[in-house]
């Protein structure tokens, strides 16, 4: 150690000393837990669900829904008949106390099908959200943040949506739902195939969305200064791009759902999805046209439970589009 | 313009080449036997002879370019020699279904008007509903017509067209039985009975897709024209002194128009897709149930040739929309 060294240290050493010693005798140190003015706090999702809950379309949505989810998720413990169980001698039964919305052809409780339908009408509905809002926020945000990534990837998602898709799904459920059952037991292997098939082919219009989002976002100052303190591109998407671009993405995730469902049920309408045994809302409907003449009710109900199902995913999209747009915001 | 309608094109060539190969991998990577349905008792040696007269003999890629080749060259010959009567594609192979043996494309050709009147009639309705729909309701914006007419864009949104189309049968076909609830192809227009017959058969299929069409429509019609009512030239154009009725139906319904007629032109190639669904409701034998059989049936080159019609119709129309929103509005330029 230089003798300029040490005595660098010793003043150094010395002005610390001298500063806490000044700083305890005046007191008026800022607090440590400062209290803002104004009395209460306001954080962005309070302020988003403040205006969605002003949006009353949305919110009657909101709880029916809600409704519809404990209705399939809970009702089978509270209603506990087998929706599977055949019980021919009450077959075509009307509405009845044994049977509250009547049997179908085998005498299957249509209530108890349709809680246990509404159960895989709605997991296929979410997983293949999931799916596909993950491939589109990742497609997204790689195509928006890195320039090179930019044009291929942008050339994939407009071949994917050249794609006829409605034709291309009835193929890919055609083709391979026999080697698909086999190694996963039948209603598996069809959930994984519709799940898989509506997710590849639904996650384009997020993709593009987001991508809008980022090219816009890595203009703005706070991604400048992120950058210009050296922050690797991992964390720059995960901690500045994504919580950004999150409000366009639960928008486009609740749209999802609504198109998930009503594909599913399209699918199974056309006696391309699940298999007879294994209800889904789409599956009651299409097993139902058979004899709608004289059973109309049956065709009606699961129909209505699709419709309502989306509808109230619709508003509550449109509900958060509005409160997630700060333009509107506080209007 | 004329430079970026040429490149779309040239682009679209290598789209569409791949979306071929595309779909004709995945038919290739089915497990699904064409030769499924022949009894057991048929020898192993005939069942390849068959298979080699089905020309499934060959490796994947030969086929896939004879594929290419019939669609692109011998057919458009053939529909040549039709027209002009000459004989360049005598002898030369076309597309064969494995089903039927006979040439997809006739298949298709028979086929196509019963898709395109039901389709194509519902379109011009729906458009025809949605616009009025979203000018009162974007010019009332608030109102009781513009509450009422929201919410019924939103169900007619969400409601698929298999359910409407179900409990339109049970309404008018089976419990008031005004129309019939089975699309009659074999019907021939030639006098007025049968026109009215057509007519009332037509009704409920063009119905519900007109419906669907005109919920969608109608939110970018409204949408598109709350954008413009807040314009300054439209202030200016009050401010000048042009009628209310002026200034709405010609300044502000022109500039509106514009994107909603690339969306229109953009809906269409989904229009043939969901009419696929309708058409198996009504029992109508367009393309859509064309499809749906050749599917069941395993019959490879139907399949293929219909899906990549439908490619050809969406690639087609994203031009034309992109084209047309550079034709109609000249802030837009592409070069």
């Amino acid at each position: 150690m230089t003798e300029t060294e040490r005595q660098h240290r010793l003043d150094t050493a010395e002005l610390i000393d001298e500063s806490a010693s000044g700083a305890a005798v005046t007191a008026e140190l800022p607090p440590d837990d400062p209290v803002h003015a104004g009395s209460e706090t306001r954080s962005q999702w309070l302020d988003v669900w403040r205006q969605f809950s002003s949006h009353k379309g949305a919110m009657i949505a909101l709880v029916l829904f809600v409704g519809i989810l404990l209705f399939v998720s809970i009702g089978p413990w509270l209603w506990t008949v087998d929706p599977t169980y055949v019980d021919i001698r009450a077959r075509n039964s009307g509405f009845v106390a044994a049977h509250p919305l009547g049997t179908d052809q085998l005498g299957r409780d249509m209530l108890a099908r349709l809680m246990a339908g509404g159960r895989v009408s709605i997991a296929v509905g979410l997983t293949a959200m999931l799916i596909a809002i993950f491939l589109g926020s990742l497609i997204g945000v790689l195509s928006g943040y890195f320039r090179r990534l930019d044009g291929p990837l942008m050339r994939v998602t407009e071949l994917f949506l050249a794609l006829p898709l409605l034709p291309l799904l009835l193929l890919m459920v055609t083709l391979f739902r026999e080697p698909l059952s086999k190694n996963f037991g039948a209603a598996t292997g069809i959930f994984i195939l519709i799940v898989s098939a509506i997710g590849a082919t639904s996650w384009m219009q997020s993709a593009r969305i987001v991508r809008g989002d980022v090219l816009g976002l890595k203009e703005r100052e706070f991604i400048l200064a992120a950058k210009s303190i050296g922050t690797p591109p991992r964390r720059m998407i995960m901690r500045h791009i994504l919580p950004n671009v999150l409000s366009p993405i639960m928008v486009a995730a609740t749209l999802g759902i609504a198109t998930a469902i009503i594909t599913e049920s399209a699918l199974s309408f056309l006696g391309l999805g699940f298999p007879p045994d294994f209800p889904t809302w789409g599956r009651l409907l299409y097993d139902a046209v058979d004899q709608m003449v004289l059973y109309p009710s049956r065709v009606i109900l699961p129909g209505v439970f699709i419709s309502l199902t989306v509808l109230c995913v619709n508003y509550i999209g449109d509900g958060l589009r509005d409160a997630m747009d700060p333009r509107i915001r506080g209007r | 313009m004329l430079n970026f309608t040429l490149r779309r094109l040239l682009l679209a060539i290598p789209t569409l080449l791949f979306i071929s190969l595309v779909i004709f991998l995945l038919l290739e990577a089915s497990p699904g036997d064409p030769l499924g349905d022949v009894p057991l008792t048929v020898p192993p040696e005939v069942k390849e002879k068959m298979r080699e007269a089905l020309g499934l003999g060959q490796a994947w890629y030969v086929r896939y370019v004879l594929w290419l080749k019939q669609f692109f060259w011998i057919e458009p010959m053939h529909w040549f020699d039709q027209i002009f009567g000459t004989d360049f594609s005598a002898g030369a192979q076309r597309i064969i279904s494995f089903q039927s043996r006979s040439p997809v494309f006739d298949i298709i050709a028979q086929r196509i008007p019963q898709t395109l009147i039901v389709v194509g009639m519902s379109y011009v309705v729906g458009v025809m509903i949605a616009i009025p729909i979203g000018i009162v309701s974007a010019y009332k914006q608030y109102s009781w017509f513009d509450q009422i007419g929201t919410f019924v864009s939103m169900v007619g949104f969400s409601m698929p067209t298999f359910f409407t189309g179900v409990v339109l049968i049970i309404i008018f076909g089976v419990k008031l039985q005004w129309f019939p609830s089975v699309y009659d192809t074999t019907l021939v227009v030639n006098d007025w009975g049968s026109f009215m017959q057509q007519v009332r058969q037509m009704i409920m299929p063009v119905t519900v897709l007109a419906l669907y069409n005109a919920a969608q429509i109608s939110r970018f019609m409204r949408a598109s024209m709350l954008d413009n009512l807040g314009q300054d030239y439209v202030r200016t154009a009050r401010a000048k002194g042009l009628g209310e009725r002026k200034v709405v139906l010609k300044h502000v319904l022109r500039n509106s128009l514009i994107p909603v007629v690339t969306v229109i032109a953009l809906g269409l190639p989904a229009v043939f897709g969901g009419a696929i669904i309708t058409e198996q409701v009504f029992k109508v034998n367009g393309l859509g149930q064309l499809l749906i059989s050749a599917i069941h049936g395993n019959d490879i080159p139907m399949v293929l040739t219909l899906t990549f019609i439908f490619a050809i119709l969406i690639v087609m129309f994203t031009l034309i929309a992109d084209i047309l929103y550079g034709v109609l509005d000249p802030r837009i330029r592409y070069d």
